[in-house]
């Protein structure tokens, strides 16, 4: 494989590249999805192919090919430069790259059980016997699934990179569905796409779904008749799973590198981040400290280098509430002026790589879930992602959780269906006053994060934990 | 025969030397996807890539399972059958196995432009060249895009197809720091794409919406551009008009009552010569015009073969590729007046002349459904809002957040106009795409959006 990656190289600078790069990969994915008791949907999906990237003045030239033979492969490094080229009808400042540790190196992530060579039927067995109990609990549609994949890489670049790596990821989740007059309610374990990570699946065994199939049936039963989130302004408690989202969305997405320099305005949006207030701005309270850490071990957005070749490496995004670091990549990095990358990936070897998110998550606060609702005399509790809308400059968010609890006088109180809330990202961080520890701390996986045209999908995580925000806006209605 | 229509032959081959008695479900396809970036006004991003796809379905012995490679190597193509019988074997009982399509004519052949296919990356930046020019100094994003498929369907009941499509779009913005305009189209031919035509147009609205002031909330009236009707659309389309949604009692369509205003008509048509979506379905099944919705009244709904069987029904021809997950979804989807409309306006200009107050929206932009049968979406307006007053476009509006069921904003009595003039939005065509692979629709006037917050929250 490595062969058919130098040849293209070879070829893209042959053919007039001042720097070109390649990812030849194998990629495995296997999905099954149960409804009421039946497997609903298997599928498998096996493919092959390179990948080349050549670098032409202001512009990158890409093209991908499934074919690896020589022929193919030279053809494809030799396009890829042509397409660069091209680019000059429409030029800008020539681009650099910043400076990297150039490794010949092979990683690959942990996994205990190989998912992919467990039996068929063990795995249906696992999402027939959940949406069975479901549904035996009284609920219209139970849904279960499951998703695997198993990626091997082997890149290499005209510097000298020569790297191969083996990233196995799987994970699973379930949710029901009940119907009211007028509206439908929904409840999910243990996230509402299901929790995922580079593991194998030892991860699945570990969130133990059949011992929560019954409970979040009778959520959804129970929710049908519970009182709707009121609208007003509270004190708003959320769970970690939530706050995966949040930070996802409003933290993960603005600080994206290439998002702040406007090559993404076209579509996914640009950034409310002014790169000339990095180090002075205030992005929320003191609690707040992200980092972005593809060393973590098991989360879903982990790996040995990125798709540049870049070794992996934390970086902190805001400490103690001040913006500090950007998601880079070697030619966004140099724009810039900073002199870090290692933040780019792409979605298989058809596709560009582009600045995603690793690990974007929070340091554990000194609280605790139970030390917030003991805390809070006036608010509500929310819990699970239903929806989730916000700006293209990544300030003005809405989101809706599956479920919510008053929280009155320090005790958690009565159902609430369709909770909702809503605020501008850097007020909204600033009125966070306690962040759980340690203890309450998971590496949530977010396995469709949506970005770039051609439209790709990337494996991002999210460490995060409970946190209390203060005077938010609940309950937006139609 | 082609070598796609022999690779398909192939793959049942394999499958009936493997198990004589398994049904098999074969698509064979040659995708070529081209796209030209651009950001701050020159090109950063241009790529390519060309594959094949091979997709097989096998039932046997009760049993159900799909697999798909990118290779058609013959040790490819056997591995690929061994695995999907080896995991149907393996699965559990397929209580809701619909059957093969039976041996059926395809009428059409899809719409094809050679020049499309084969177009080179100068043709792309060409059009982006216009494109920056017409803006006159502004920065300017987005894209153009062109792209082609080639497919082959066989199974073994008999049934075999072939088609083929292409499209070329283009989707961008103009800025000037304070404001963004977009203009975008979608056509069969590269030559249809007007680089200047859409650069001046971005531009233009760009530069119409710099001094935004702030709106409160509350409901206004609101002349939809295309590009927020596309949004409108395709919710409705995604979350209700999907045989499985309705199968499964989750969705808000109700077949022959008055839900939408009778100035309105929906309907699916990958047989017309706007369409970019191949001419059969991932069963096999060959697509015909479906009328979803007529003068208002809720017509049909979008079947494969097991929401069609669950429901009752025949297949509309509207299975994609993982619909026993996703649903039957249409592909070739456009809106216009209905019959009995009579407030049609030849524009989205004449739209805004009946207005005494409300508001121009150009574009929505990142909108999700609170309640899949309610369908109550929050999202907001991206590209441009102005205020309406007395018939005149006044100043621009910082950007908006709505919360607004979808279906309740065209409730009859709730459309108060319909423009002549359509645009047609990118999509994709590729089959592993699933879904609409075109969408032509007008500028509508509503009478009431649910605005409930701005810029500041």
């Amino acid at each position: 494989m490595f062969d058919a990656a130098t040849r293209a190289v070879e070829a893209a600078i042959g053919a007039g590249a001042r720097y070109a790069d390649a990812r030849v990969m194998h990629s495995r994915y296997e999905s099954m999805t149960a409804q009421n008791g039946d497997v609903e949907d298997l599928s498998q999906r096996d493919t092959v192919g390179v990948g080349v990237r050549a670098l032409v003045g202001s512009s990158w030239g890409f093209f991908a090919v499934p074919d690896l033979d020589a022929a193919a492969v030279r053809r494809a490094g030799e396009r890829a430069t042509e397409i660069a080229r091209a680019s000059a009808l429409v030029p800008g400042a020539d681009i650099d790259l910043v400076g990297t540790d150039v490794r010949q190196d092979s990683w690959a992530s942990a996994c205990q059980e190989d998912p992919l060579s467990l039996s068929l039927s063990d795995k249906g067995d696992l999402l027939v016997g959940v949406t069975a109990t479901m549904r035996a609990a009284g609920v219209p549609l139970a849904s279960a699934l499951y998703q695997i994949w198993d990626t091997e890489k082997w890149f290499v670049s005209s510097e000298g990179h020569r790297i191969d790596q083996r990233i196995r990821e799987c994970g699973a989740g379930m949710h029901c569905m009940t119907y009211g007059e007028g509206s439908t309610q929904r409840r999910s374990y243990p996230s509402f796409r299901g929790q995922y990570g580079t593991a194998g699946w030892e991860l699945v065994r570990s969130i133990d779904l059949p011992a929560h199939a019954e409970r979040i049936a009778a959520e959804a039963i129970e929710l049908l008749t519970a009182p709707v989130c009121p609208a007003g302004s509270t004190d708003l408690i959320l769970g970690g799973e939530q706050m995966s989202l949040q930070i996802h969305e409003s933290v993960g997405h603005a600080v994206e590198l290439d998002r702040i320099l406007g090559w993404e305005a076209g579509y996914a949006g640009t950034s409310w981040l002014d790169l000339s207030k990095l180090g002075t701005l205030r992005y929320g309270s003191d609690l707040m400290t992200v980092t972005a850490d593809p060393t973590l071990p098991g989360a879903l957005g982990s790996f040995g280098y990125d798709d540049e070749g870049t070794p992996a490496a934390a970086n902190d995004i805001v400490r103690d509430g001040m913006w500090v670091g950007v998601l880079a990549g070697r030619d966004s990095a140099s724009m810039a002026g900073l002199d870090y990358a290692g933040a780019v990936r792409a979605d298989g070897y058809a596709r560009i790589p582009m600045v995603r998110m690793t690990n974007v998550g929070l340091l554990p606060g000194p609280d605790s879930l139970e030390s917030m609702i003991s805390a809070t005399d006036d608010g509500i509790f929310m819990e699970h992602n239903r929806s989730w809308s916000i700006d293209d400059k990544r300030r003005n968010f809405q989101f809706g959780c599956e479920i919510g609890w008053e929280v009155k006088n320090g005790t958690r109180g009565r159902l609430l269906r369709n909770p909702t809330y809503t605020g501008i990202g850097p007020d909204f961080w600033a009125s966070m006053d306690m962040l759980a520890g340690e203890p309450e701390r998971r590496f949530w996986g977010t396995p469709n994060c949506g970005k770039g045209q051609p439209g790709q999908t990337g494996h991002t995580g999210h460490p995060a934990m409970p946190a209390r925000f203060r005077g938010v806006r609940v309950g937006v209605r139609g | 025969m082609t070598r796609l229509e022999d690779t398909a032959a192939r793959v049942l081959e394999l499958v009936a030397a493997a198990n004589r008695s398994a049904d098999a479900a074969v698509t064979v396809s040659r995708e070529s996807l081209a796209l030209t970036r651009f950001a701050e006004s020159f090109i950063h991003q241009n790529v390519a890539d060309e594959s094949d796809r091979v997709v097989l379905q096998v039932h046997v012995d009760g049993r159900t399972a799909s697999a798909a490679t990118n290779r058609t190597s013959p040790e490819a193509l056997s591995a690929l059958v061994s695995s999907c019988l080896t995991a149907a074997a393996q699965s559990s009982v397929d209580t809701r196995w619909a059957g093969l399509t039976p041996p059926m004519g395809v009428h059409s052949s899809g719409n094809w432009d050679e020049s499309t296919a084969v177009a080179a990356p100068d043709a792309r930046a060409t059009a982006v060249r216009s494109f920056v020019d017409a803006a006159a100094g502004l920065s300017c994003a987005g894209y153009c895009q062109t792209m082609s498929v080639e497919a082959a369907f066989a199974n073994s009941a008999g049934q075999a197809a072939t088609g083929r499509s292409t499209q070329a779009s283009m989707d961008a913005i103009a800025r000037t720091g304070r404001s963004d305009g977009a203009a975008r189209t979608a056509a069969i031919a590269v030559s249809d794409v007007d680089g200047a035509a859409l650069g001046a147009a971005a531009a233009a609205k760009a530069r119409a919406g710099e001094v935004q002031v702030d709106l409160e909330p509350g409901r206004y009236e609101v002349v939809l551009e295309p590009g927020a009707v596309s949004d409108l659309v395709a919710g409705l389309l995604w979350q209700g008009m999907n045989g499985k949604a309705v199968a499964e009692d989750r969705s808000f369509v109700k077949v022959g009552e008055q839900q939408f205003d009778p100035a309105v008509s929906l309907w699916d048509d990958s047989t017309d010569g706007r369409a970019t979506g191949l001419p059969f379905d991932a069963e096999g099944t060959p697509k015909r015009r479906l009328d979803l919705v007529t003068d208002g009244v809720t017509t049909g709904i979008p079947h494969d073969r097991r929401t069609a069987a669950a429901c009752g029904t025949e297949t509309t021809g509207h299975a994609v590729e993982g619909g026993e997950r996703w649903g039957a979804l249409p592909a070739d989807v456009r809106l216009g007046p209905g019959s009995v409309c009579d407030s049609v306006a030849e524009t989205t200009e004449d739209l805004v002349l009946d207005v005494e107050r409300g508001l121009l929206v150009s574009d929505f932009w990142y909108t999700r459904a609170l309640d899949p049968k309610t369908l109550v979406y929050t999202g907001l307006t991206r590209n441009g809002v102005w205020l309406i007053e007395d018939g005149r476009l006044g100043a621009a509006v910082s950007t908006l957040r709505f919360t607004q069921s979808y279906v309740d904003a065209l409730q009859p009595g709730a459309v108060l106009g319909v423009s002549r003039s359509t645009e047609s939005s990118p999509r994709a065509i590729a089959p592993a795409a699933g879904g609409l692979s075109s969408l032509v629709v007008p500028s509508l006037r509503l009478a009431s959006w649910n605005i409930t917050g701005g810029a500041a929250g």
